[in-house]
């Protein structure tokens, strides 16, 4: 292996260094600085006699003098079973103070595209035990569903809720749960919060099935294009060779696409929309694209990728090449917050696109798809009316618009309401809402066919809600 | 992908930089367009910029890994398809190299690189039947006999475009594989099953004609308020969650074309399993065989190398006019063209070309274009008549119409479906907006629904049309007053609405009836509305007060005739019923 002491310009997150051999594109590279400190980097482009290299750990310190190693070899994620239980850093050392780990294999960390011919369609019911969630916007094994919110919001504490409730019921011979393997991928994020995330693993007892990898907010950033790469890389192998059912839980997307843009600033690319790169679209879906099923495999990847949205506007680069990418989204809504509903999770924008395979009869229960639909369209109708009452006051609203109105009320309270304590059956989610839909009368339930009307509406409940 | 015949090779070169998707080499002698060979893996790449001793090429597989030193080597070709029977019932990513087939040769889920195959398999024996016979005079274009492909498609053996024709001196049935010669010339030309195509050429025909056949596609607010011809073109944008895909596939599933070729252009995997998986088990309405045995399915996913979502595009129209040129009624589905545009966008500034509005590149407006240009009714060049529809979706950042690939696009295209998420948030699907969509069909076909349908056709829809109008103009001052305030006319109007919205242009994709809705089902429906809004009114008139209207028993009933299968005698009755009850009233 040649050392060079060739760097020419240092640049931001960039060096660019003169070298008198063919390098490999995305090959990993180790720059030495005077002070004996070893930073990692890798090639971002190579031409004749001149890299342009990516420095992992920031490039303070790197000067003139300081000596790169070319590795010979794309970056790689040692894998191993042993990996679950572990805390790793960013960029994949183990910090927890455990052994050593013993890889059974290096697995490159950029990972191929799955061959649409080669994976199943995921249609397994995944029970968060989060009525709106697994009622209006049912989760499935192999899914990538992200969680879209803002600064200020409770979103770790669902992603929490989700990685610790969820569930696939099984078959009722065994009447085994399984339960998930989760690799938790941070990027970003502030001690405090990784904190959070750290106790309640242990609290629950859920780090033993877990791999963690922390990217802290004061990690440098271009450290964070590498974390979920890792993360997926070990996700994979679990799934696919070792046969678990792995949720991967990414966090903070947001801060991934920051990085992402620094380091565009930096190689002077033409930028995008609202200066993020204009390949961050592909560069995405190559991370949400690693969730699946692959036939003739036991396991699968399920992602619920967290990230907060720049001033709450769902149409900012992130979130929007996010939703067109993912297989739906669940939004976290201030203003339920602010009300106190827990979690806050507004059902309305919110959209599981993998949902209809995945329930119905033998699966969750035969209502369940007419039941979303029609609370769907009764809580729409009533959110429309909130703003029609301010304005005239509920009195000069018809009979038809008050129920409306009462069931928006009741629906949040009732149905999305549950705190993050609560670990609901789908049985009950469902019942809930016939409780819910039971306040309208039965001609207004024109989603749901004629032969579950008959069985599951409760009648009295119209005229019990009247003499309230 | 064509295997590049190796006479032509031209000289080497060396790889003198990379990043990402984009290698320049020294040394290259290679046209512009021309298919090369990338790096010791051998990488298919494509040449997009000859600047001196300096090329530039666009690779369709992951580069790392890959360094200055490596060879290039030049095919002399340009990126060309594999064309021939075999294509039905296909799976190829954007380059035609069909997935199964990769699947088995890299032994693995996962898309390994340097891999090739022919995109239709050339040692596979079909049964070939001479359509002419020894002494005939054939000319271009012209079909010498067939195979039968699929269940459903007999696929046509043609003389290639750019064979003269003569007369027959030797042809014969049999079982041949697609490279053996099934006729013999007498200027010695030598007809095979197997024609290759450069993808960026649009294959020829004799005459573009005006289309005035409707592509009934089974939805009913697209077959009964904008409709698409067979050979017109259509964008479908949205925001994500809107049912671009949902609309995709069902138009896919139920359009009455002859064959479908699907492009998932940058979209997602589970999506193209869930094609894979469905599609086989879904008949088609026309024949009764599985929808697969005529679709061509072409799926480049998003995180599939970005060069090779360019060319996914080009794949699928060239196969598409391919089977015009045998006389068939193709319809492509291209989702999503953003995507498309995206990739280019990519490319493009990687090149680092002056960029147009939002970093497009120039040429993006006389790109898409080009592209849909290529769809259209024609008279082929043998005579016969063909056709090859194009839908495109659109994903506007942000659901932003007035953004470069939408505005460009709209330019082209006759038919607009704008999809709305207000109307998918509330689970209103096809979340279609009537106001904003349109049909410059619309004349043309009228004359087809007329005499296949019903002869008041366009006066019923401009019915609905007109109600659904008068509700968007009352609904801003029911926002401000509330509904009761109106007078009770205009209330009835708005239930009438509700109805058209509901029972018309809802309908529901996943109900195993109700997700095809035929032409006459599609104006039956309409009717039994417009029957319910005579009668209410003559109630009203009558003195009966709107509330009684709007309750009576049988009126929600006209929700539920999408899902009856034998809707005929359901709206005889309901309208009977209907009659009934609101005359009770007075």
């Amino acid at each position: 292996m040649k050392e060079y002491q060739t760097i020419t310009e240092i640049s931001g997150p960039l060096v660019f260094a003169e070298v008198d051999e063919p390098i490999g594109y995305d090959e990993i590279v180790e720059i030495e600085t005077p002070q004996g400190e070893t930073k990692r980097g890798q090639v971002l482009e190579s031409s004749e006699g001149l890299v342009a290299i990516q420095v992992f750990e920031g490039t303070t310190g790197i000067d003139r003098n300081a000596s790169v190693r070319f590795l010979g070899e794309t970056l790689k994620m040692p894998v191993t079973e042993d990996l679950l239980g572990r805390v790793l850093d960013g960029s994949g050392q183990p910090i927890d103070g455990g052994p050593e780990i013993v890889p059974d294999e290096r697995r490159d960390i950029v990972g191929a595209a799955i061959n649409p011919y080669s994976r199943e369609y995921p249609e397994e019911f995944i029970q968060t035990g989060v009525s709106a969630i697994d009622g209006m916007n049912t989760l499935v094994r192999g899914q990538k569903l992200p969680i879209f919110s803002a600064s200020g919001l409770p979103h770790n504490n669902l992603a929490l809720q989700i990685a610790r409730q969820a569930t696939v019921p099984e078959d009722e011979d065994s009447g085994e749960e399984s339960e998930f393997a989760v690799v938790f991928g941070a990027m970003g994020i502030t001690q405090e919060e990784a904190n959070e995330f750290m106790e309640d693993f242990e609290r629950t007892g859920a780090l033993e099935r877990s791999v963690v990898f922390t990217n802290l907010a004061d990690d440098p950033a271009v450290e964070r294009t590498v974390t979920p790469r890792l993360a997926l890389t070990t996700a994979e192998y679990l799934a696919f060779d070792k046969d678990y059912h792995v949720l991967v839980i990414l966090t903070d997307m947001t801060n991934y696409c920051e990085a992402l843009r620094e380091i565009g600033a930096a190689r002077e690319e033409v930028p995008g929309r609202r200066g993020y790169p204009g390949y961050m679209y592909t560069d995405l879906a190559q991370l949400y694209e690693r969730a699946g099923r692959i036939e003739g495999r036991e396991g699968s990847v399920t992602q619920i990728p967290i990230l907060t949205m720049p001033g709450d506007d769902d149409t900012h680069p992130i979130p929007d090449l996010t939703g067109y990418i993912t297989e739906g989204q669940i939004y976290i809504d201030r203003d339920l917050n602010s009300q106190g509903i827990r979690p806050p999770i507004n059902p309305l924008p919110s959209l599981s696109r993998l949902m209809d395979d995945g329930i119905g009869e033998g699966l969750t229960r035969e209502d369940h798809a007419d039941v979303s639909d029609q609370m769907y369209a009764a809580y729409a109708e009533g959110e429309d009316l909130r703003d029609l009452v301010n304005i005239v006051g509920r009195e000069a609203l018809s009979e038809r618009d008050n129920k409306y109105l009462d069931f928006a009320e009741r629906f949040e309270a009732e149905f999305v309401n549950q705190g993050f304590d609560t670990d609901r059956s789908i049985e009950d989610t469902l019942d809930i809402g016939w409780d819910l839909l039971s306040m309208l009368p039965k001609s207004e339930l024109n989603r749901i066919d004629e032969e579950l009307i008959e069985d599951y509406y409760e009648e009295d409940a119209e005229s019990v809600e009247a003499e309230a | 992908m064509s295997q590049a015949t190796q006479d032509s090779v031209r000289e080497d070169g060396v790889i003198a930089s990379v990043s990402g998707p984009v290698v320049t080499a020294r040394g290259l002698d290679a046209r512009m367009n021309d298919v090369v060979y990338v790096g010791d893996e051998g990488l298919m790449g494509e040449v997009i910029e000859i600047e001196g001793d300096i090329t530039t090429i666009q690779v369709y597989e992951e580069t790392s890994g890959v360094g200055p030193g490596e060879p290039v080597e030049s095919t002399g070709e340009p990126l060309t398809v594999d064309l021939g029977p075999g294509m039905m019932d296909a799976i190829y990513d954007g380059v035609q190299r069909p997935l199964d087939v990769l699947e088995e040769k890299m032994n693995s889920a996962f898309l390994d690189r340097g891999v090739d195959a022919p995109g239709i398999d050339l040692e596979k024996k079909w049964e070939f039947e001479p359509t002419v016979s020894v002494g005939d005079e054939v000319a271009t274009g012209d079909v010498v006999g067939t195979v039968p492909e699929t269940v459903t498609i007999e696929h046509k053996v043609m003389v290639p475009p750019d064979f003269e024709g003569g007369e027959v001196v030797a042809i014969e049935e049999g079982e041949f594989s697609v490279t053996e010669t099934v006729a013999e010339l007498d200027n010695g030309e030598e007809i095979t099953m197997h024609q290759e195509w450069p993808v960026r050429q649009a294959r020829p025909a004799a005459e573009k004609k005006t289309p005035r056949e409707p592509l009934v596609s089974g939805q009913r607010i697209l077959d009964g308020l904008f409709p698409i011809a067979k050979g017109g073109t259509a964008a479908i944008p949205g925001p994500f969650g809107s049912g671009k895909t949902v609309t995709q596939h069902q138009l896919a599933k139920w359009a009455d074309a002859d064959i479908v070729v699907y492009v998932g252009c940058g979209e997602r995997g589970n999506e193209m399993t869930e094609v894979i998986e469905d599609f086989p088990e879904l008949d088609d309405p026309k024949t009764g065989n599985p929808l697969m045995a005529r679709t061509c399915l072409i799926a480049n996913t998003s995180n599939m190398p970005v060069a090779a979502r360019e060319s996914c595009i080009y794949t699928g129209i060239t196969i598409a006019e391919y089977y015009r040129d045998m006389g068939y009624d193709v319809a492509l589905m291209a989702d999503s063209t953003s995507r498309w545009a995206e990739a280019m966008r990519e490319i493009s500034s990687r090149l680092e070309e002056m960029p147009g509005e939002e970093g497009y590149p120039a040429y993006l407006a006389a790109r898409l274009s080009e592209f849909y240009e290529r769809a259209g009714y024609f008279t082929t060049v043998n005579g016969e008549e063909g056709s090859v529809s194009v839908i495109g979706a659109v994903s506007p950042p942000g659901g932003d119409f007035s953004e470069p690939v939408t505005q460009n696009t709209l330019r082209i295209v006759k038919t607009f479906w704008a999809l709305d998420a207000d109307l998918a948030e509330r689970r209103h699907f096809p979340a279609i907006n009537w106001n904003e969509s349109y049909s410059l069909y619309q004349e043309q076909l009228d004359p087809w629904f007329v005499e296949n349908v019903e002869d008041d056709w366009a006066e019923e829809r401009q019915w609905a049309v007109d109600v659904l109008d008068e509700e968007n103009e009352l609904q801003e001052i029911v926002q401000l007053v509330g509904k009761d305030a109106l007078p009770e006319d205009q209330q009835l109007t708005l239930e009438i609405a509700r109805y058209l919205r509901e029972a018309y242009l809802q309908q529901n994709a996943f109900h195993p009836t109700d997700t095809y809705c035929s032409p006459e089902k599609t104006y039956g429906i309409l009717t039994a509305i417009h029957a319910f809004n005579d009668e209410a009114f003559k109630a009203l008139e009558a003195g009966v007060p709107v509330e009684e209207i709007q309750a009576i028993e049988a009126a929600p009933r006209l929700n539920r005739i999408g899902v009856q299968e034998d809707w005929e005698a359901y709206i005889e009755d309901l309208k009977a019923e209907i009659t009934e009850q609101l005359r009770e009233l007075y």
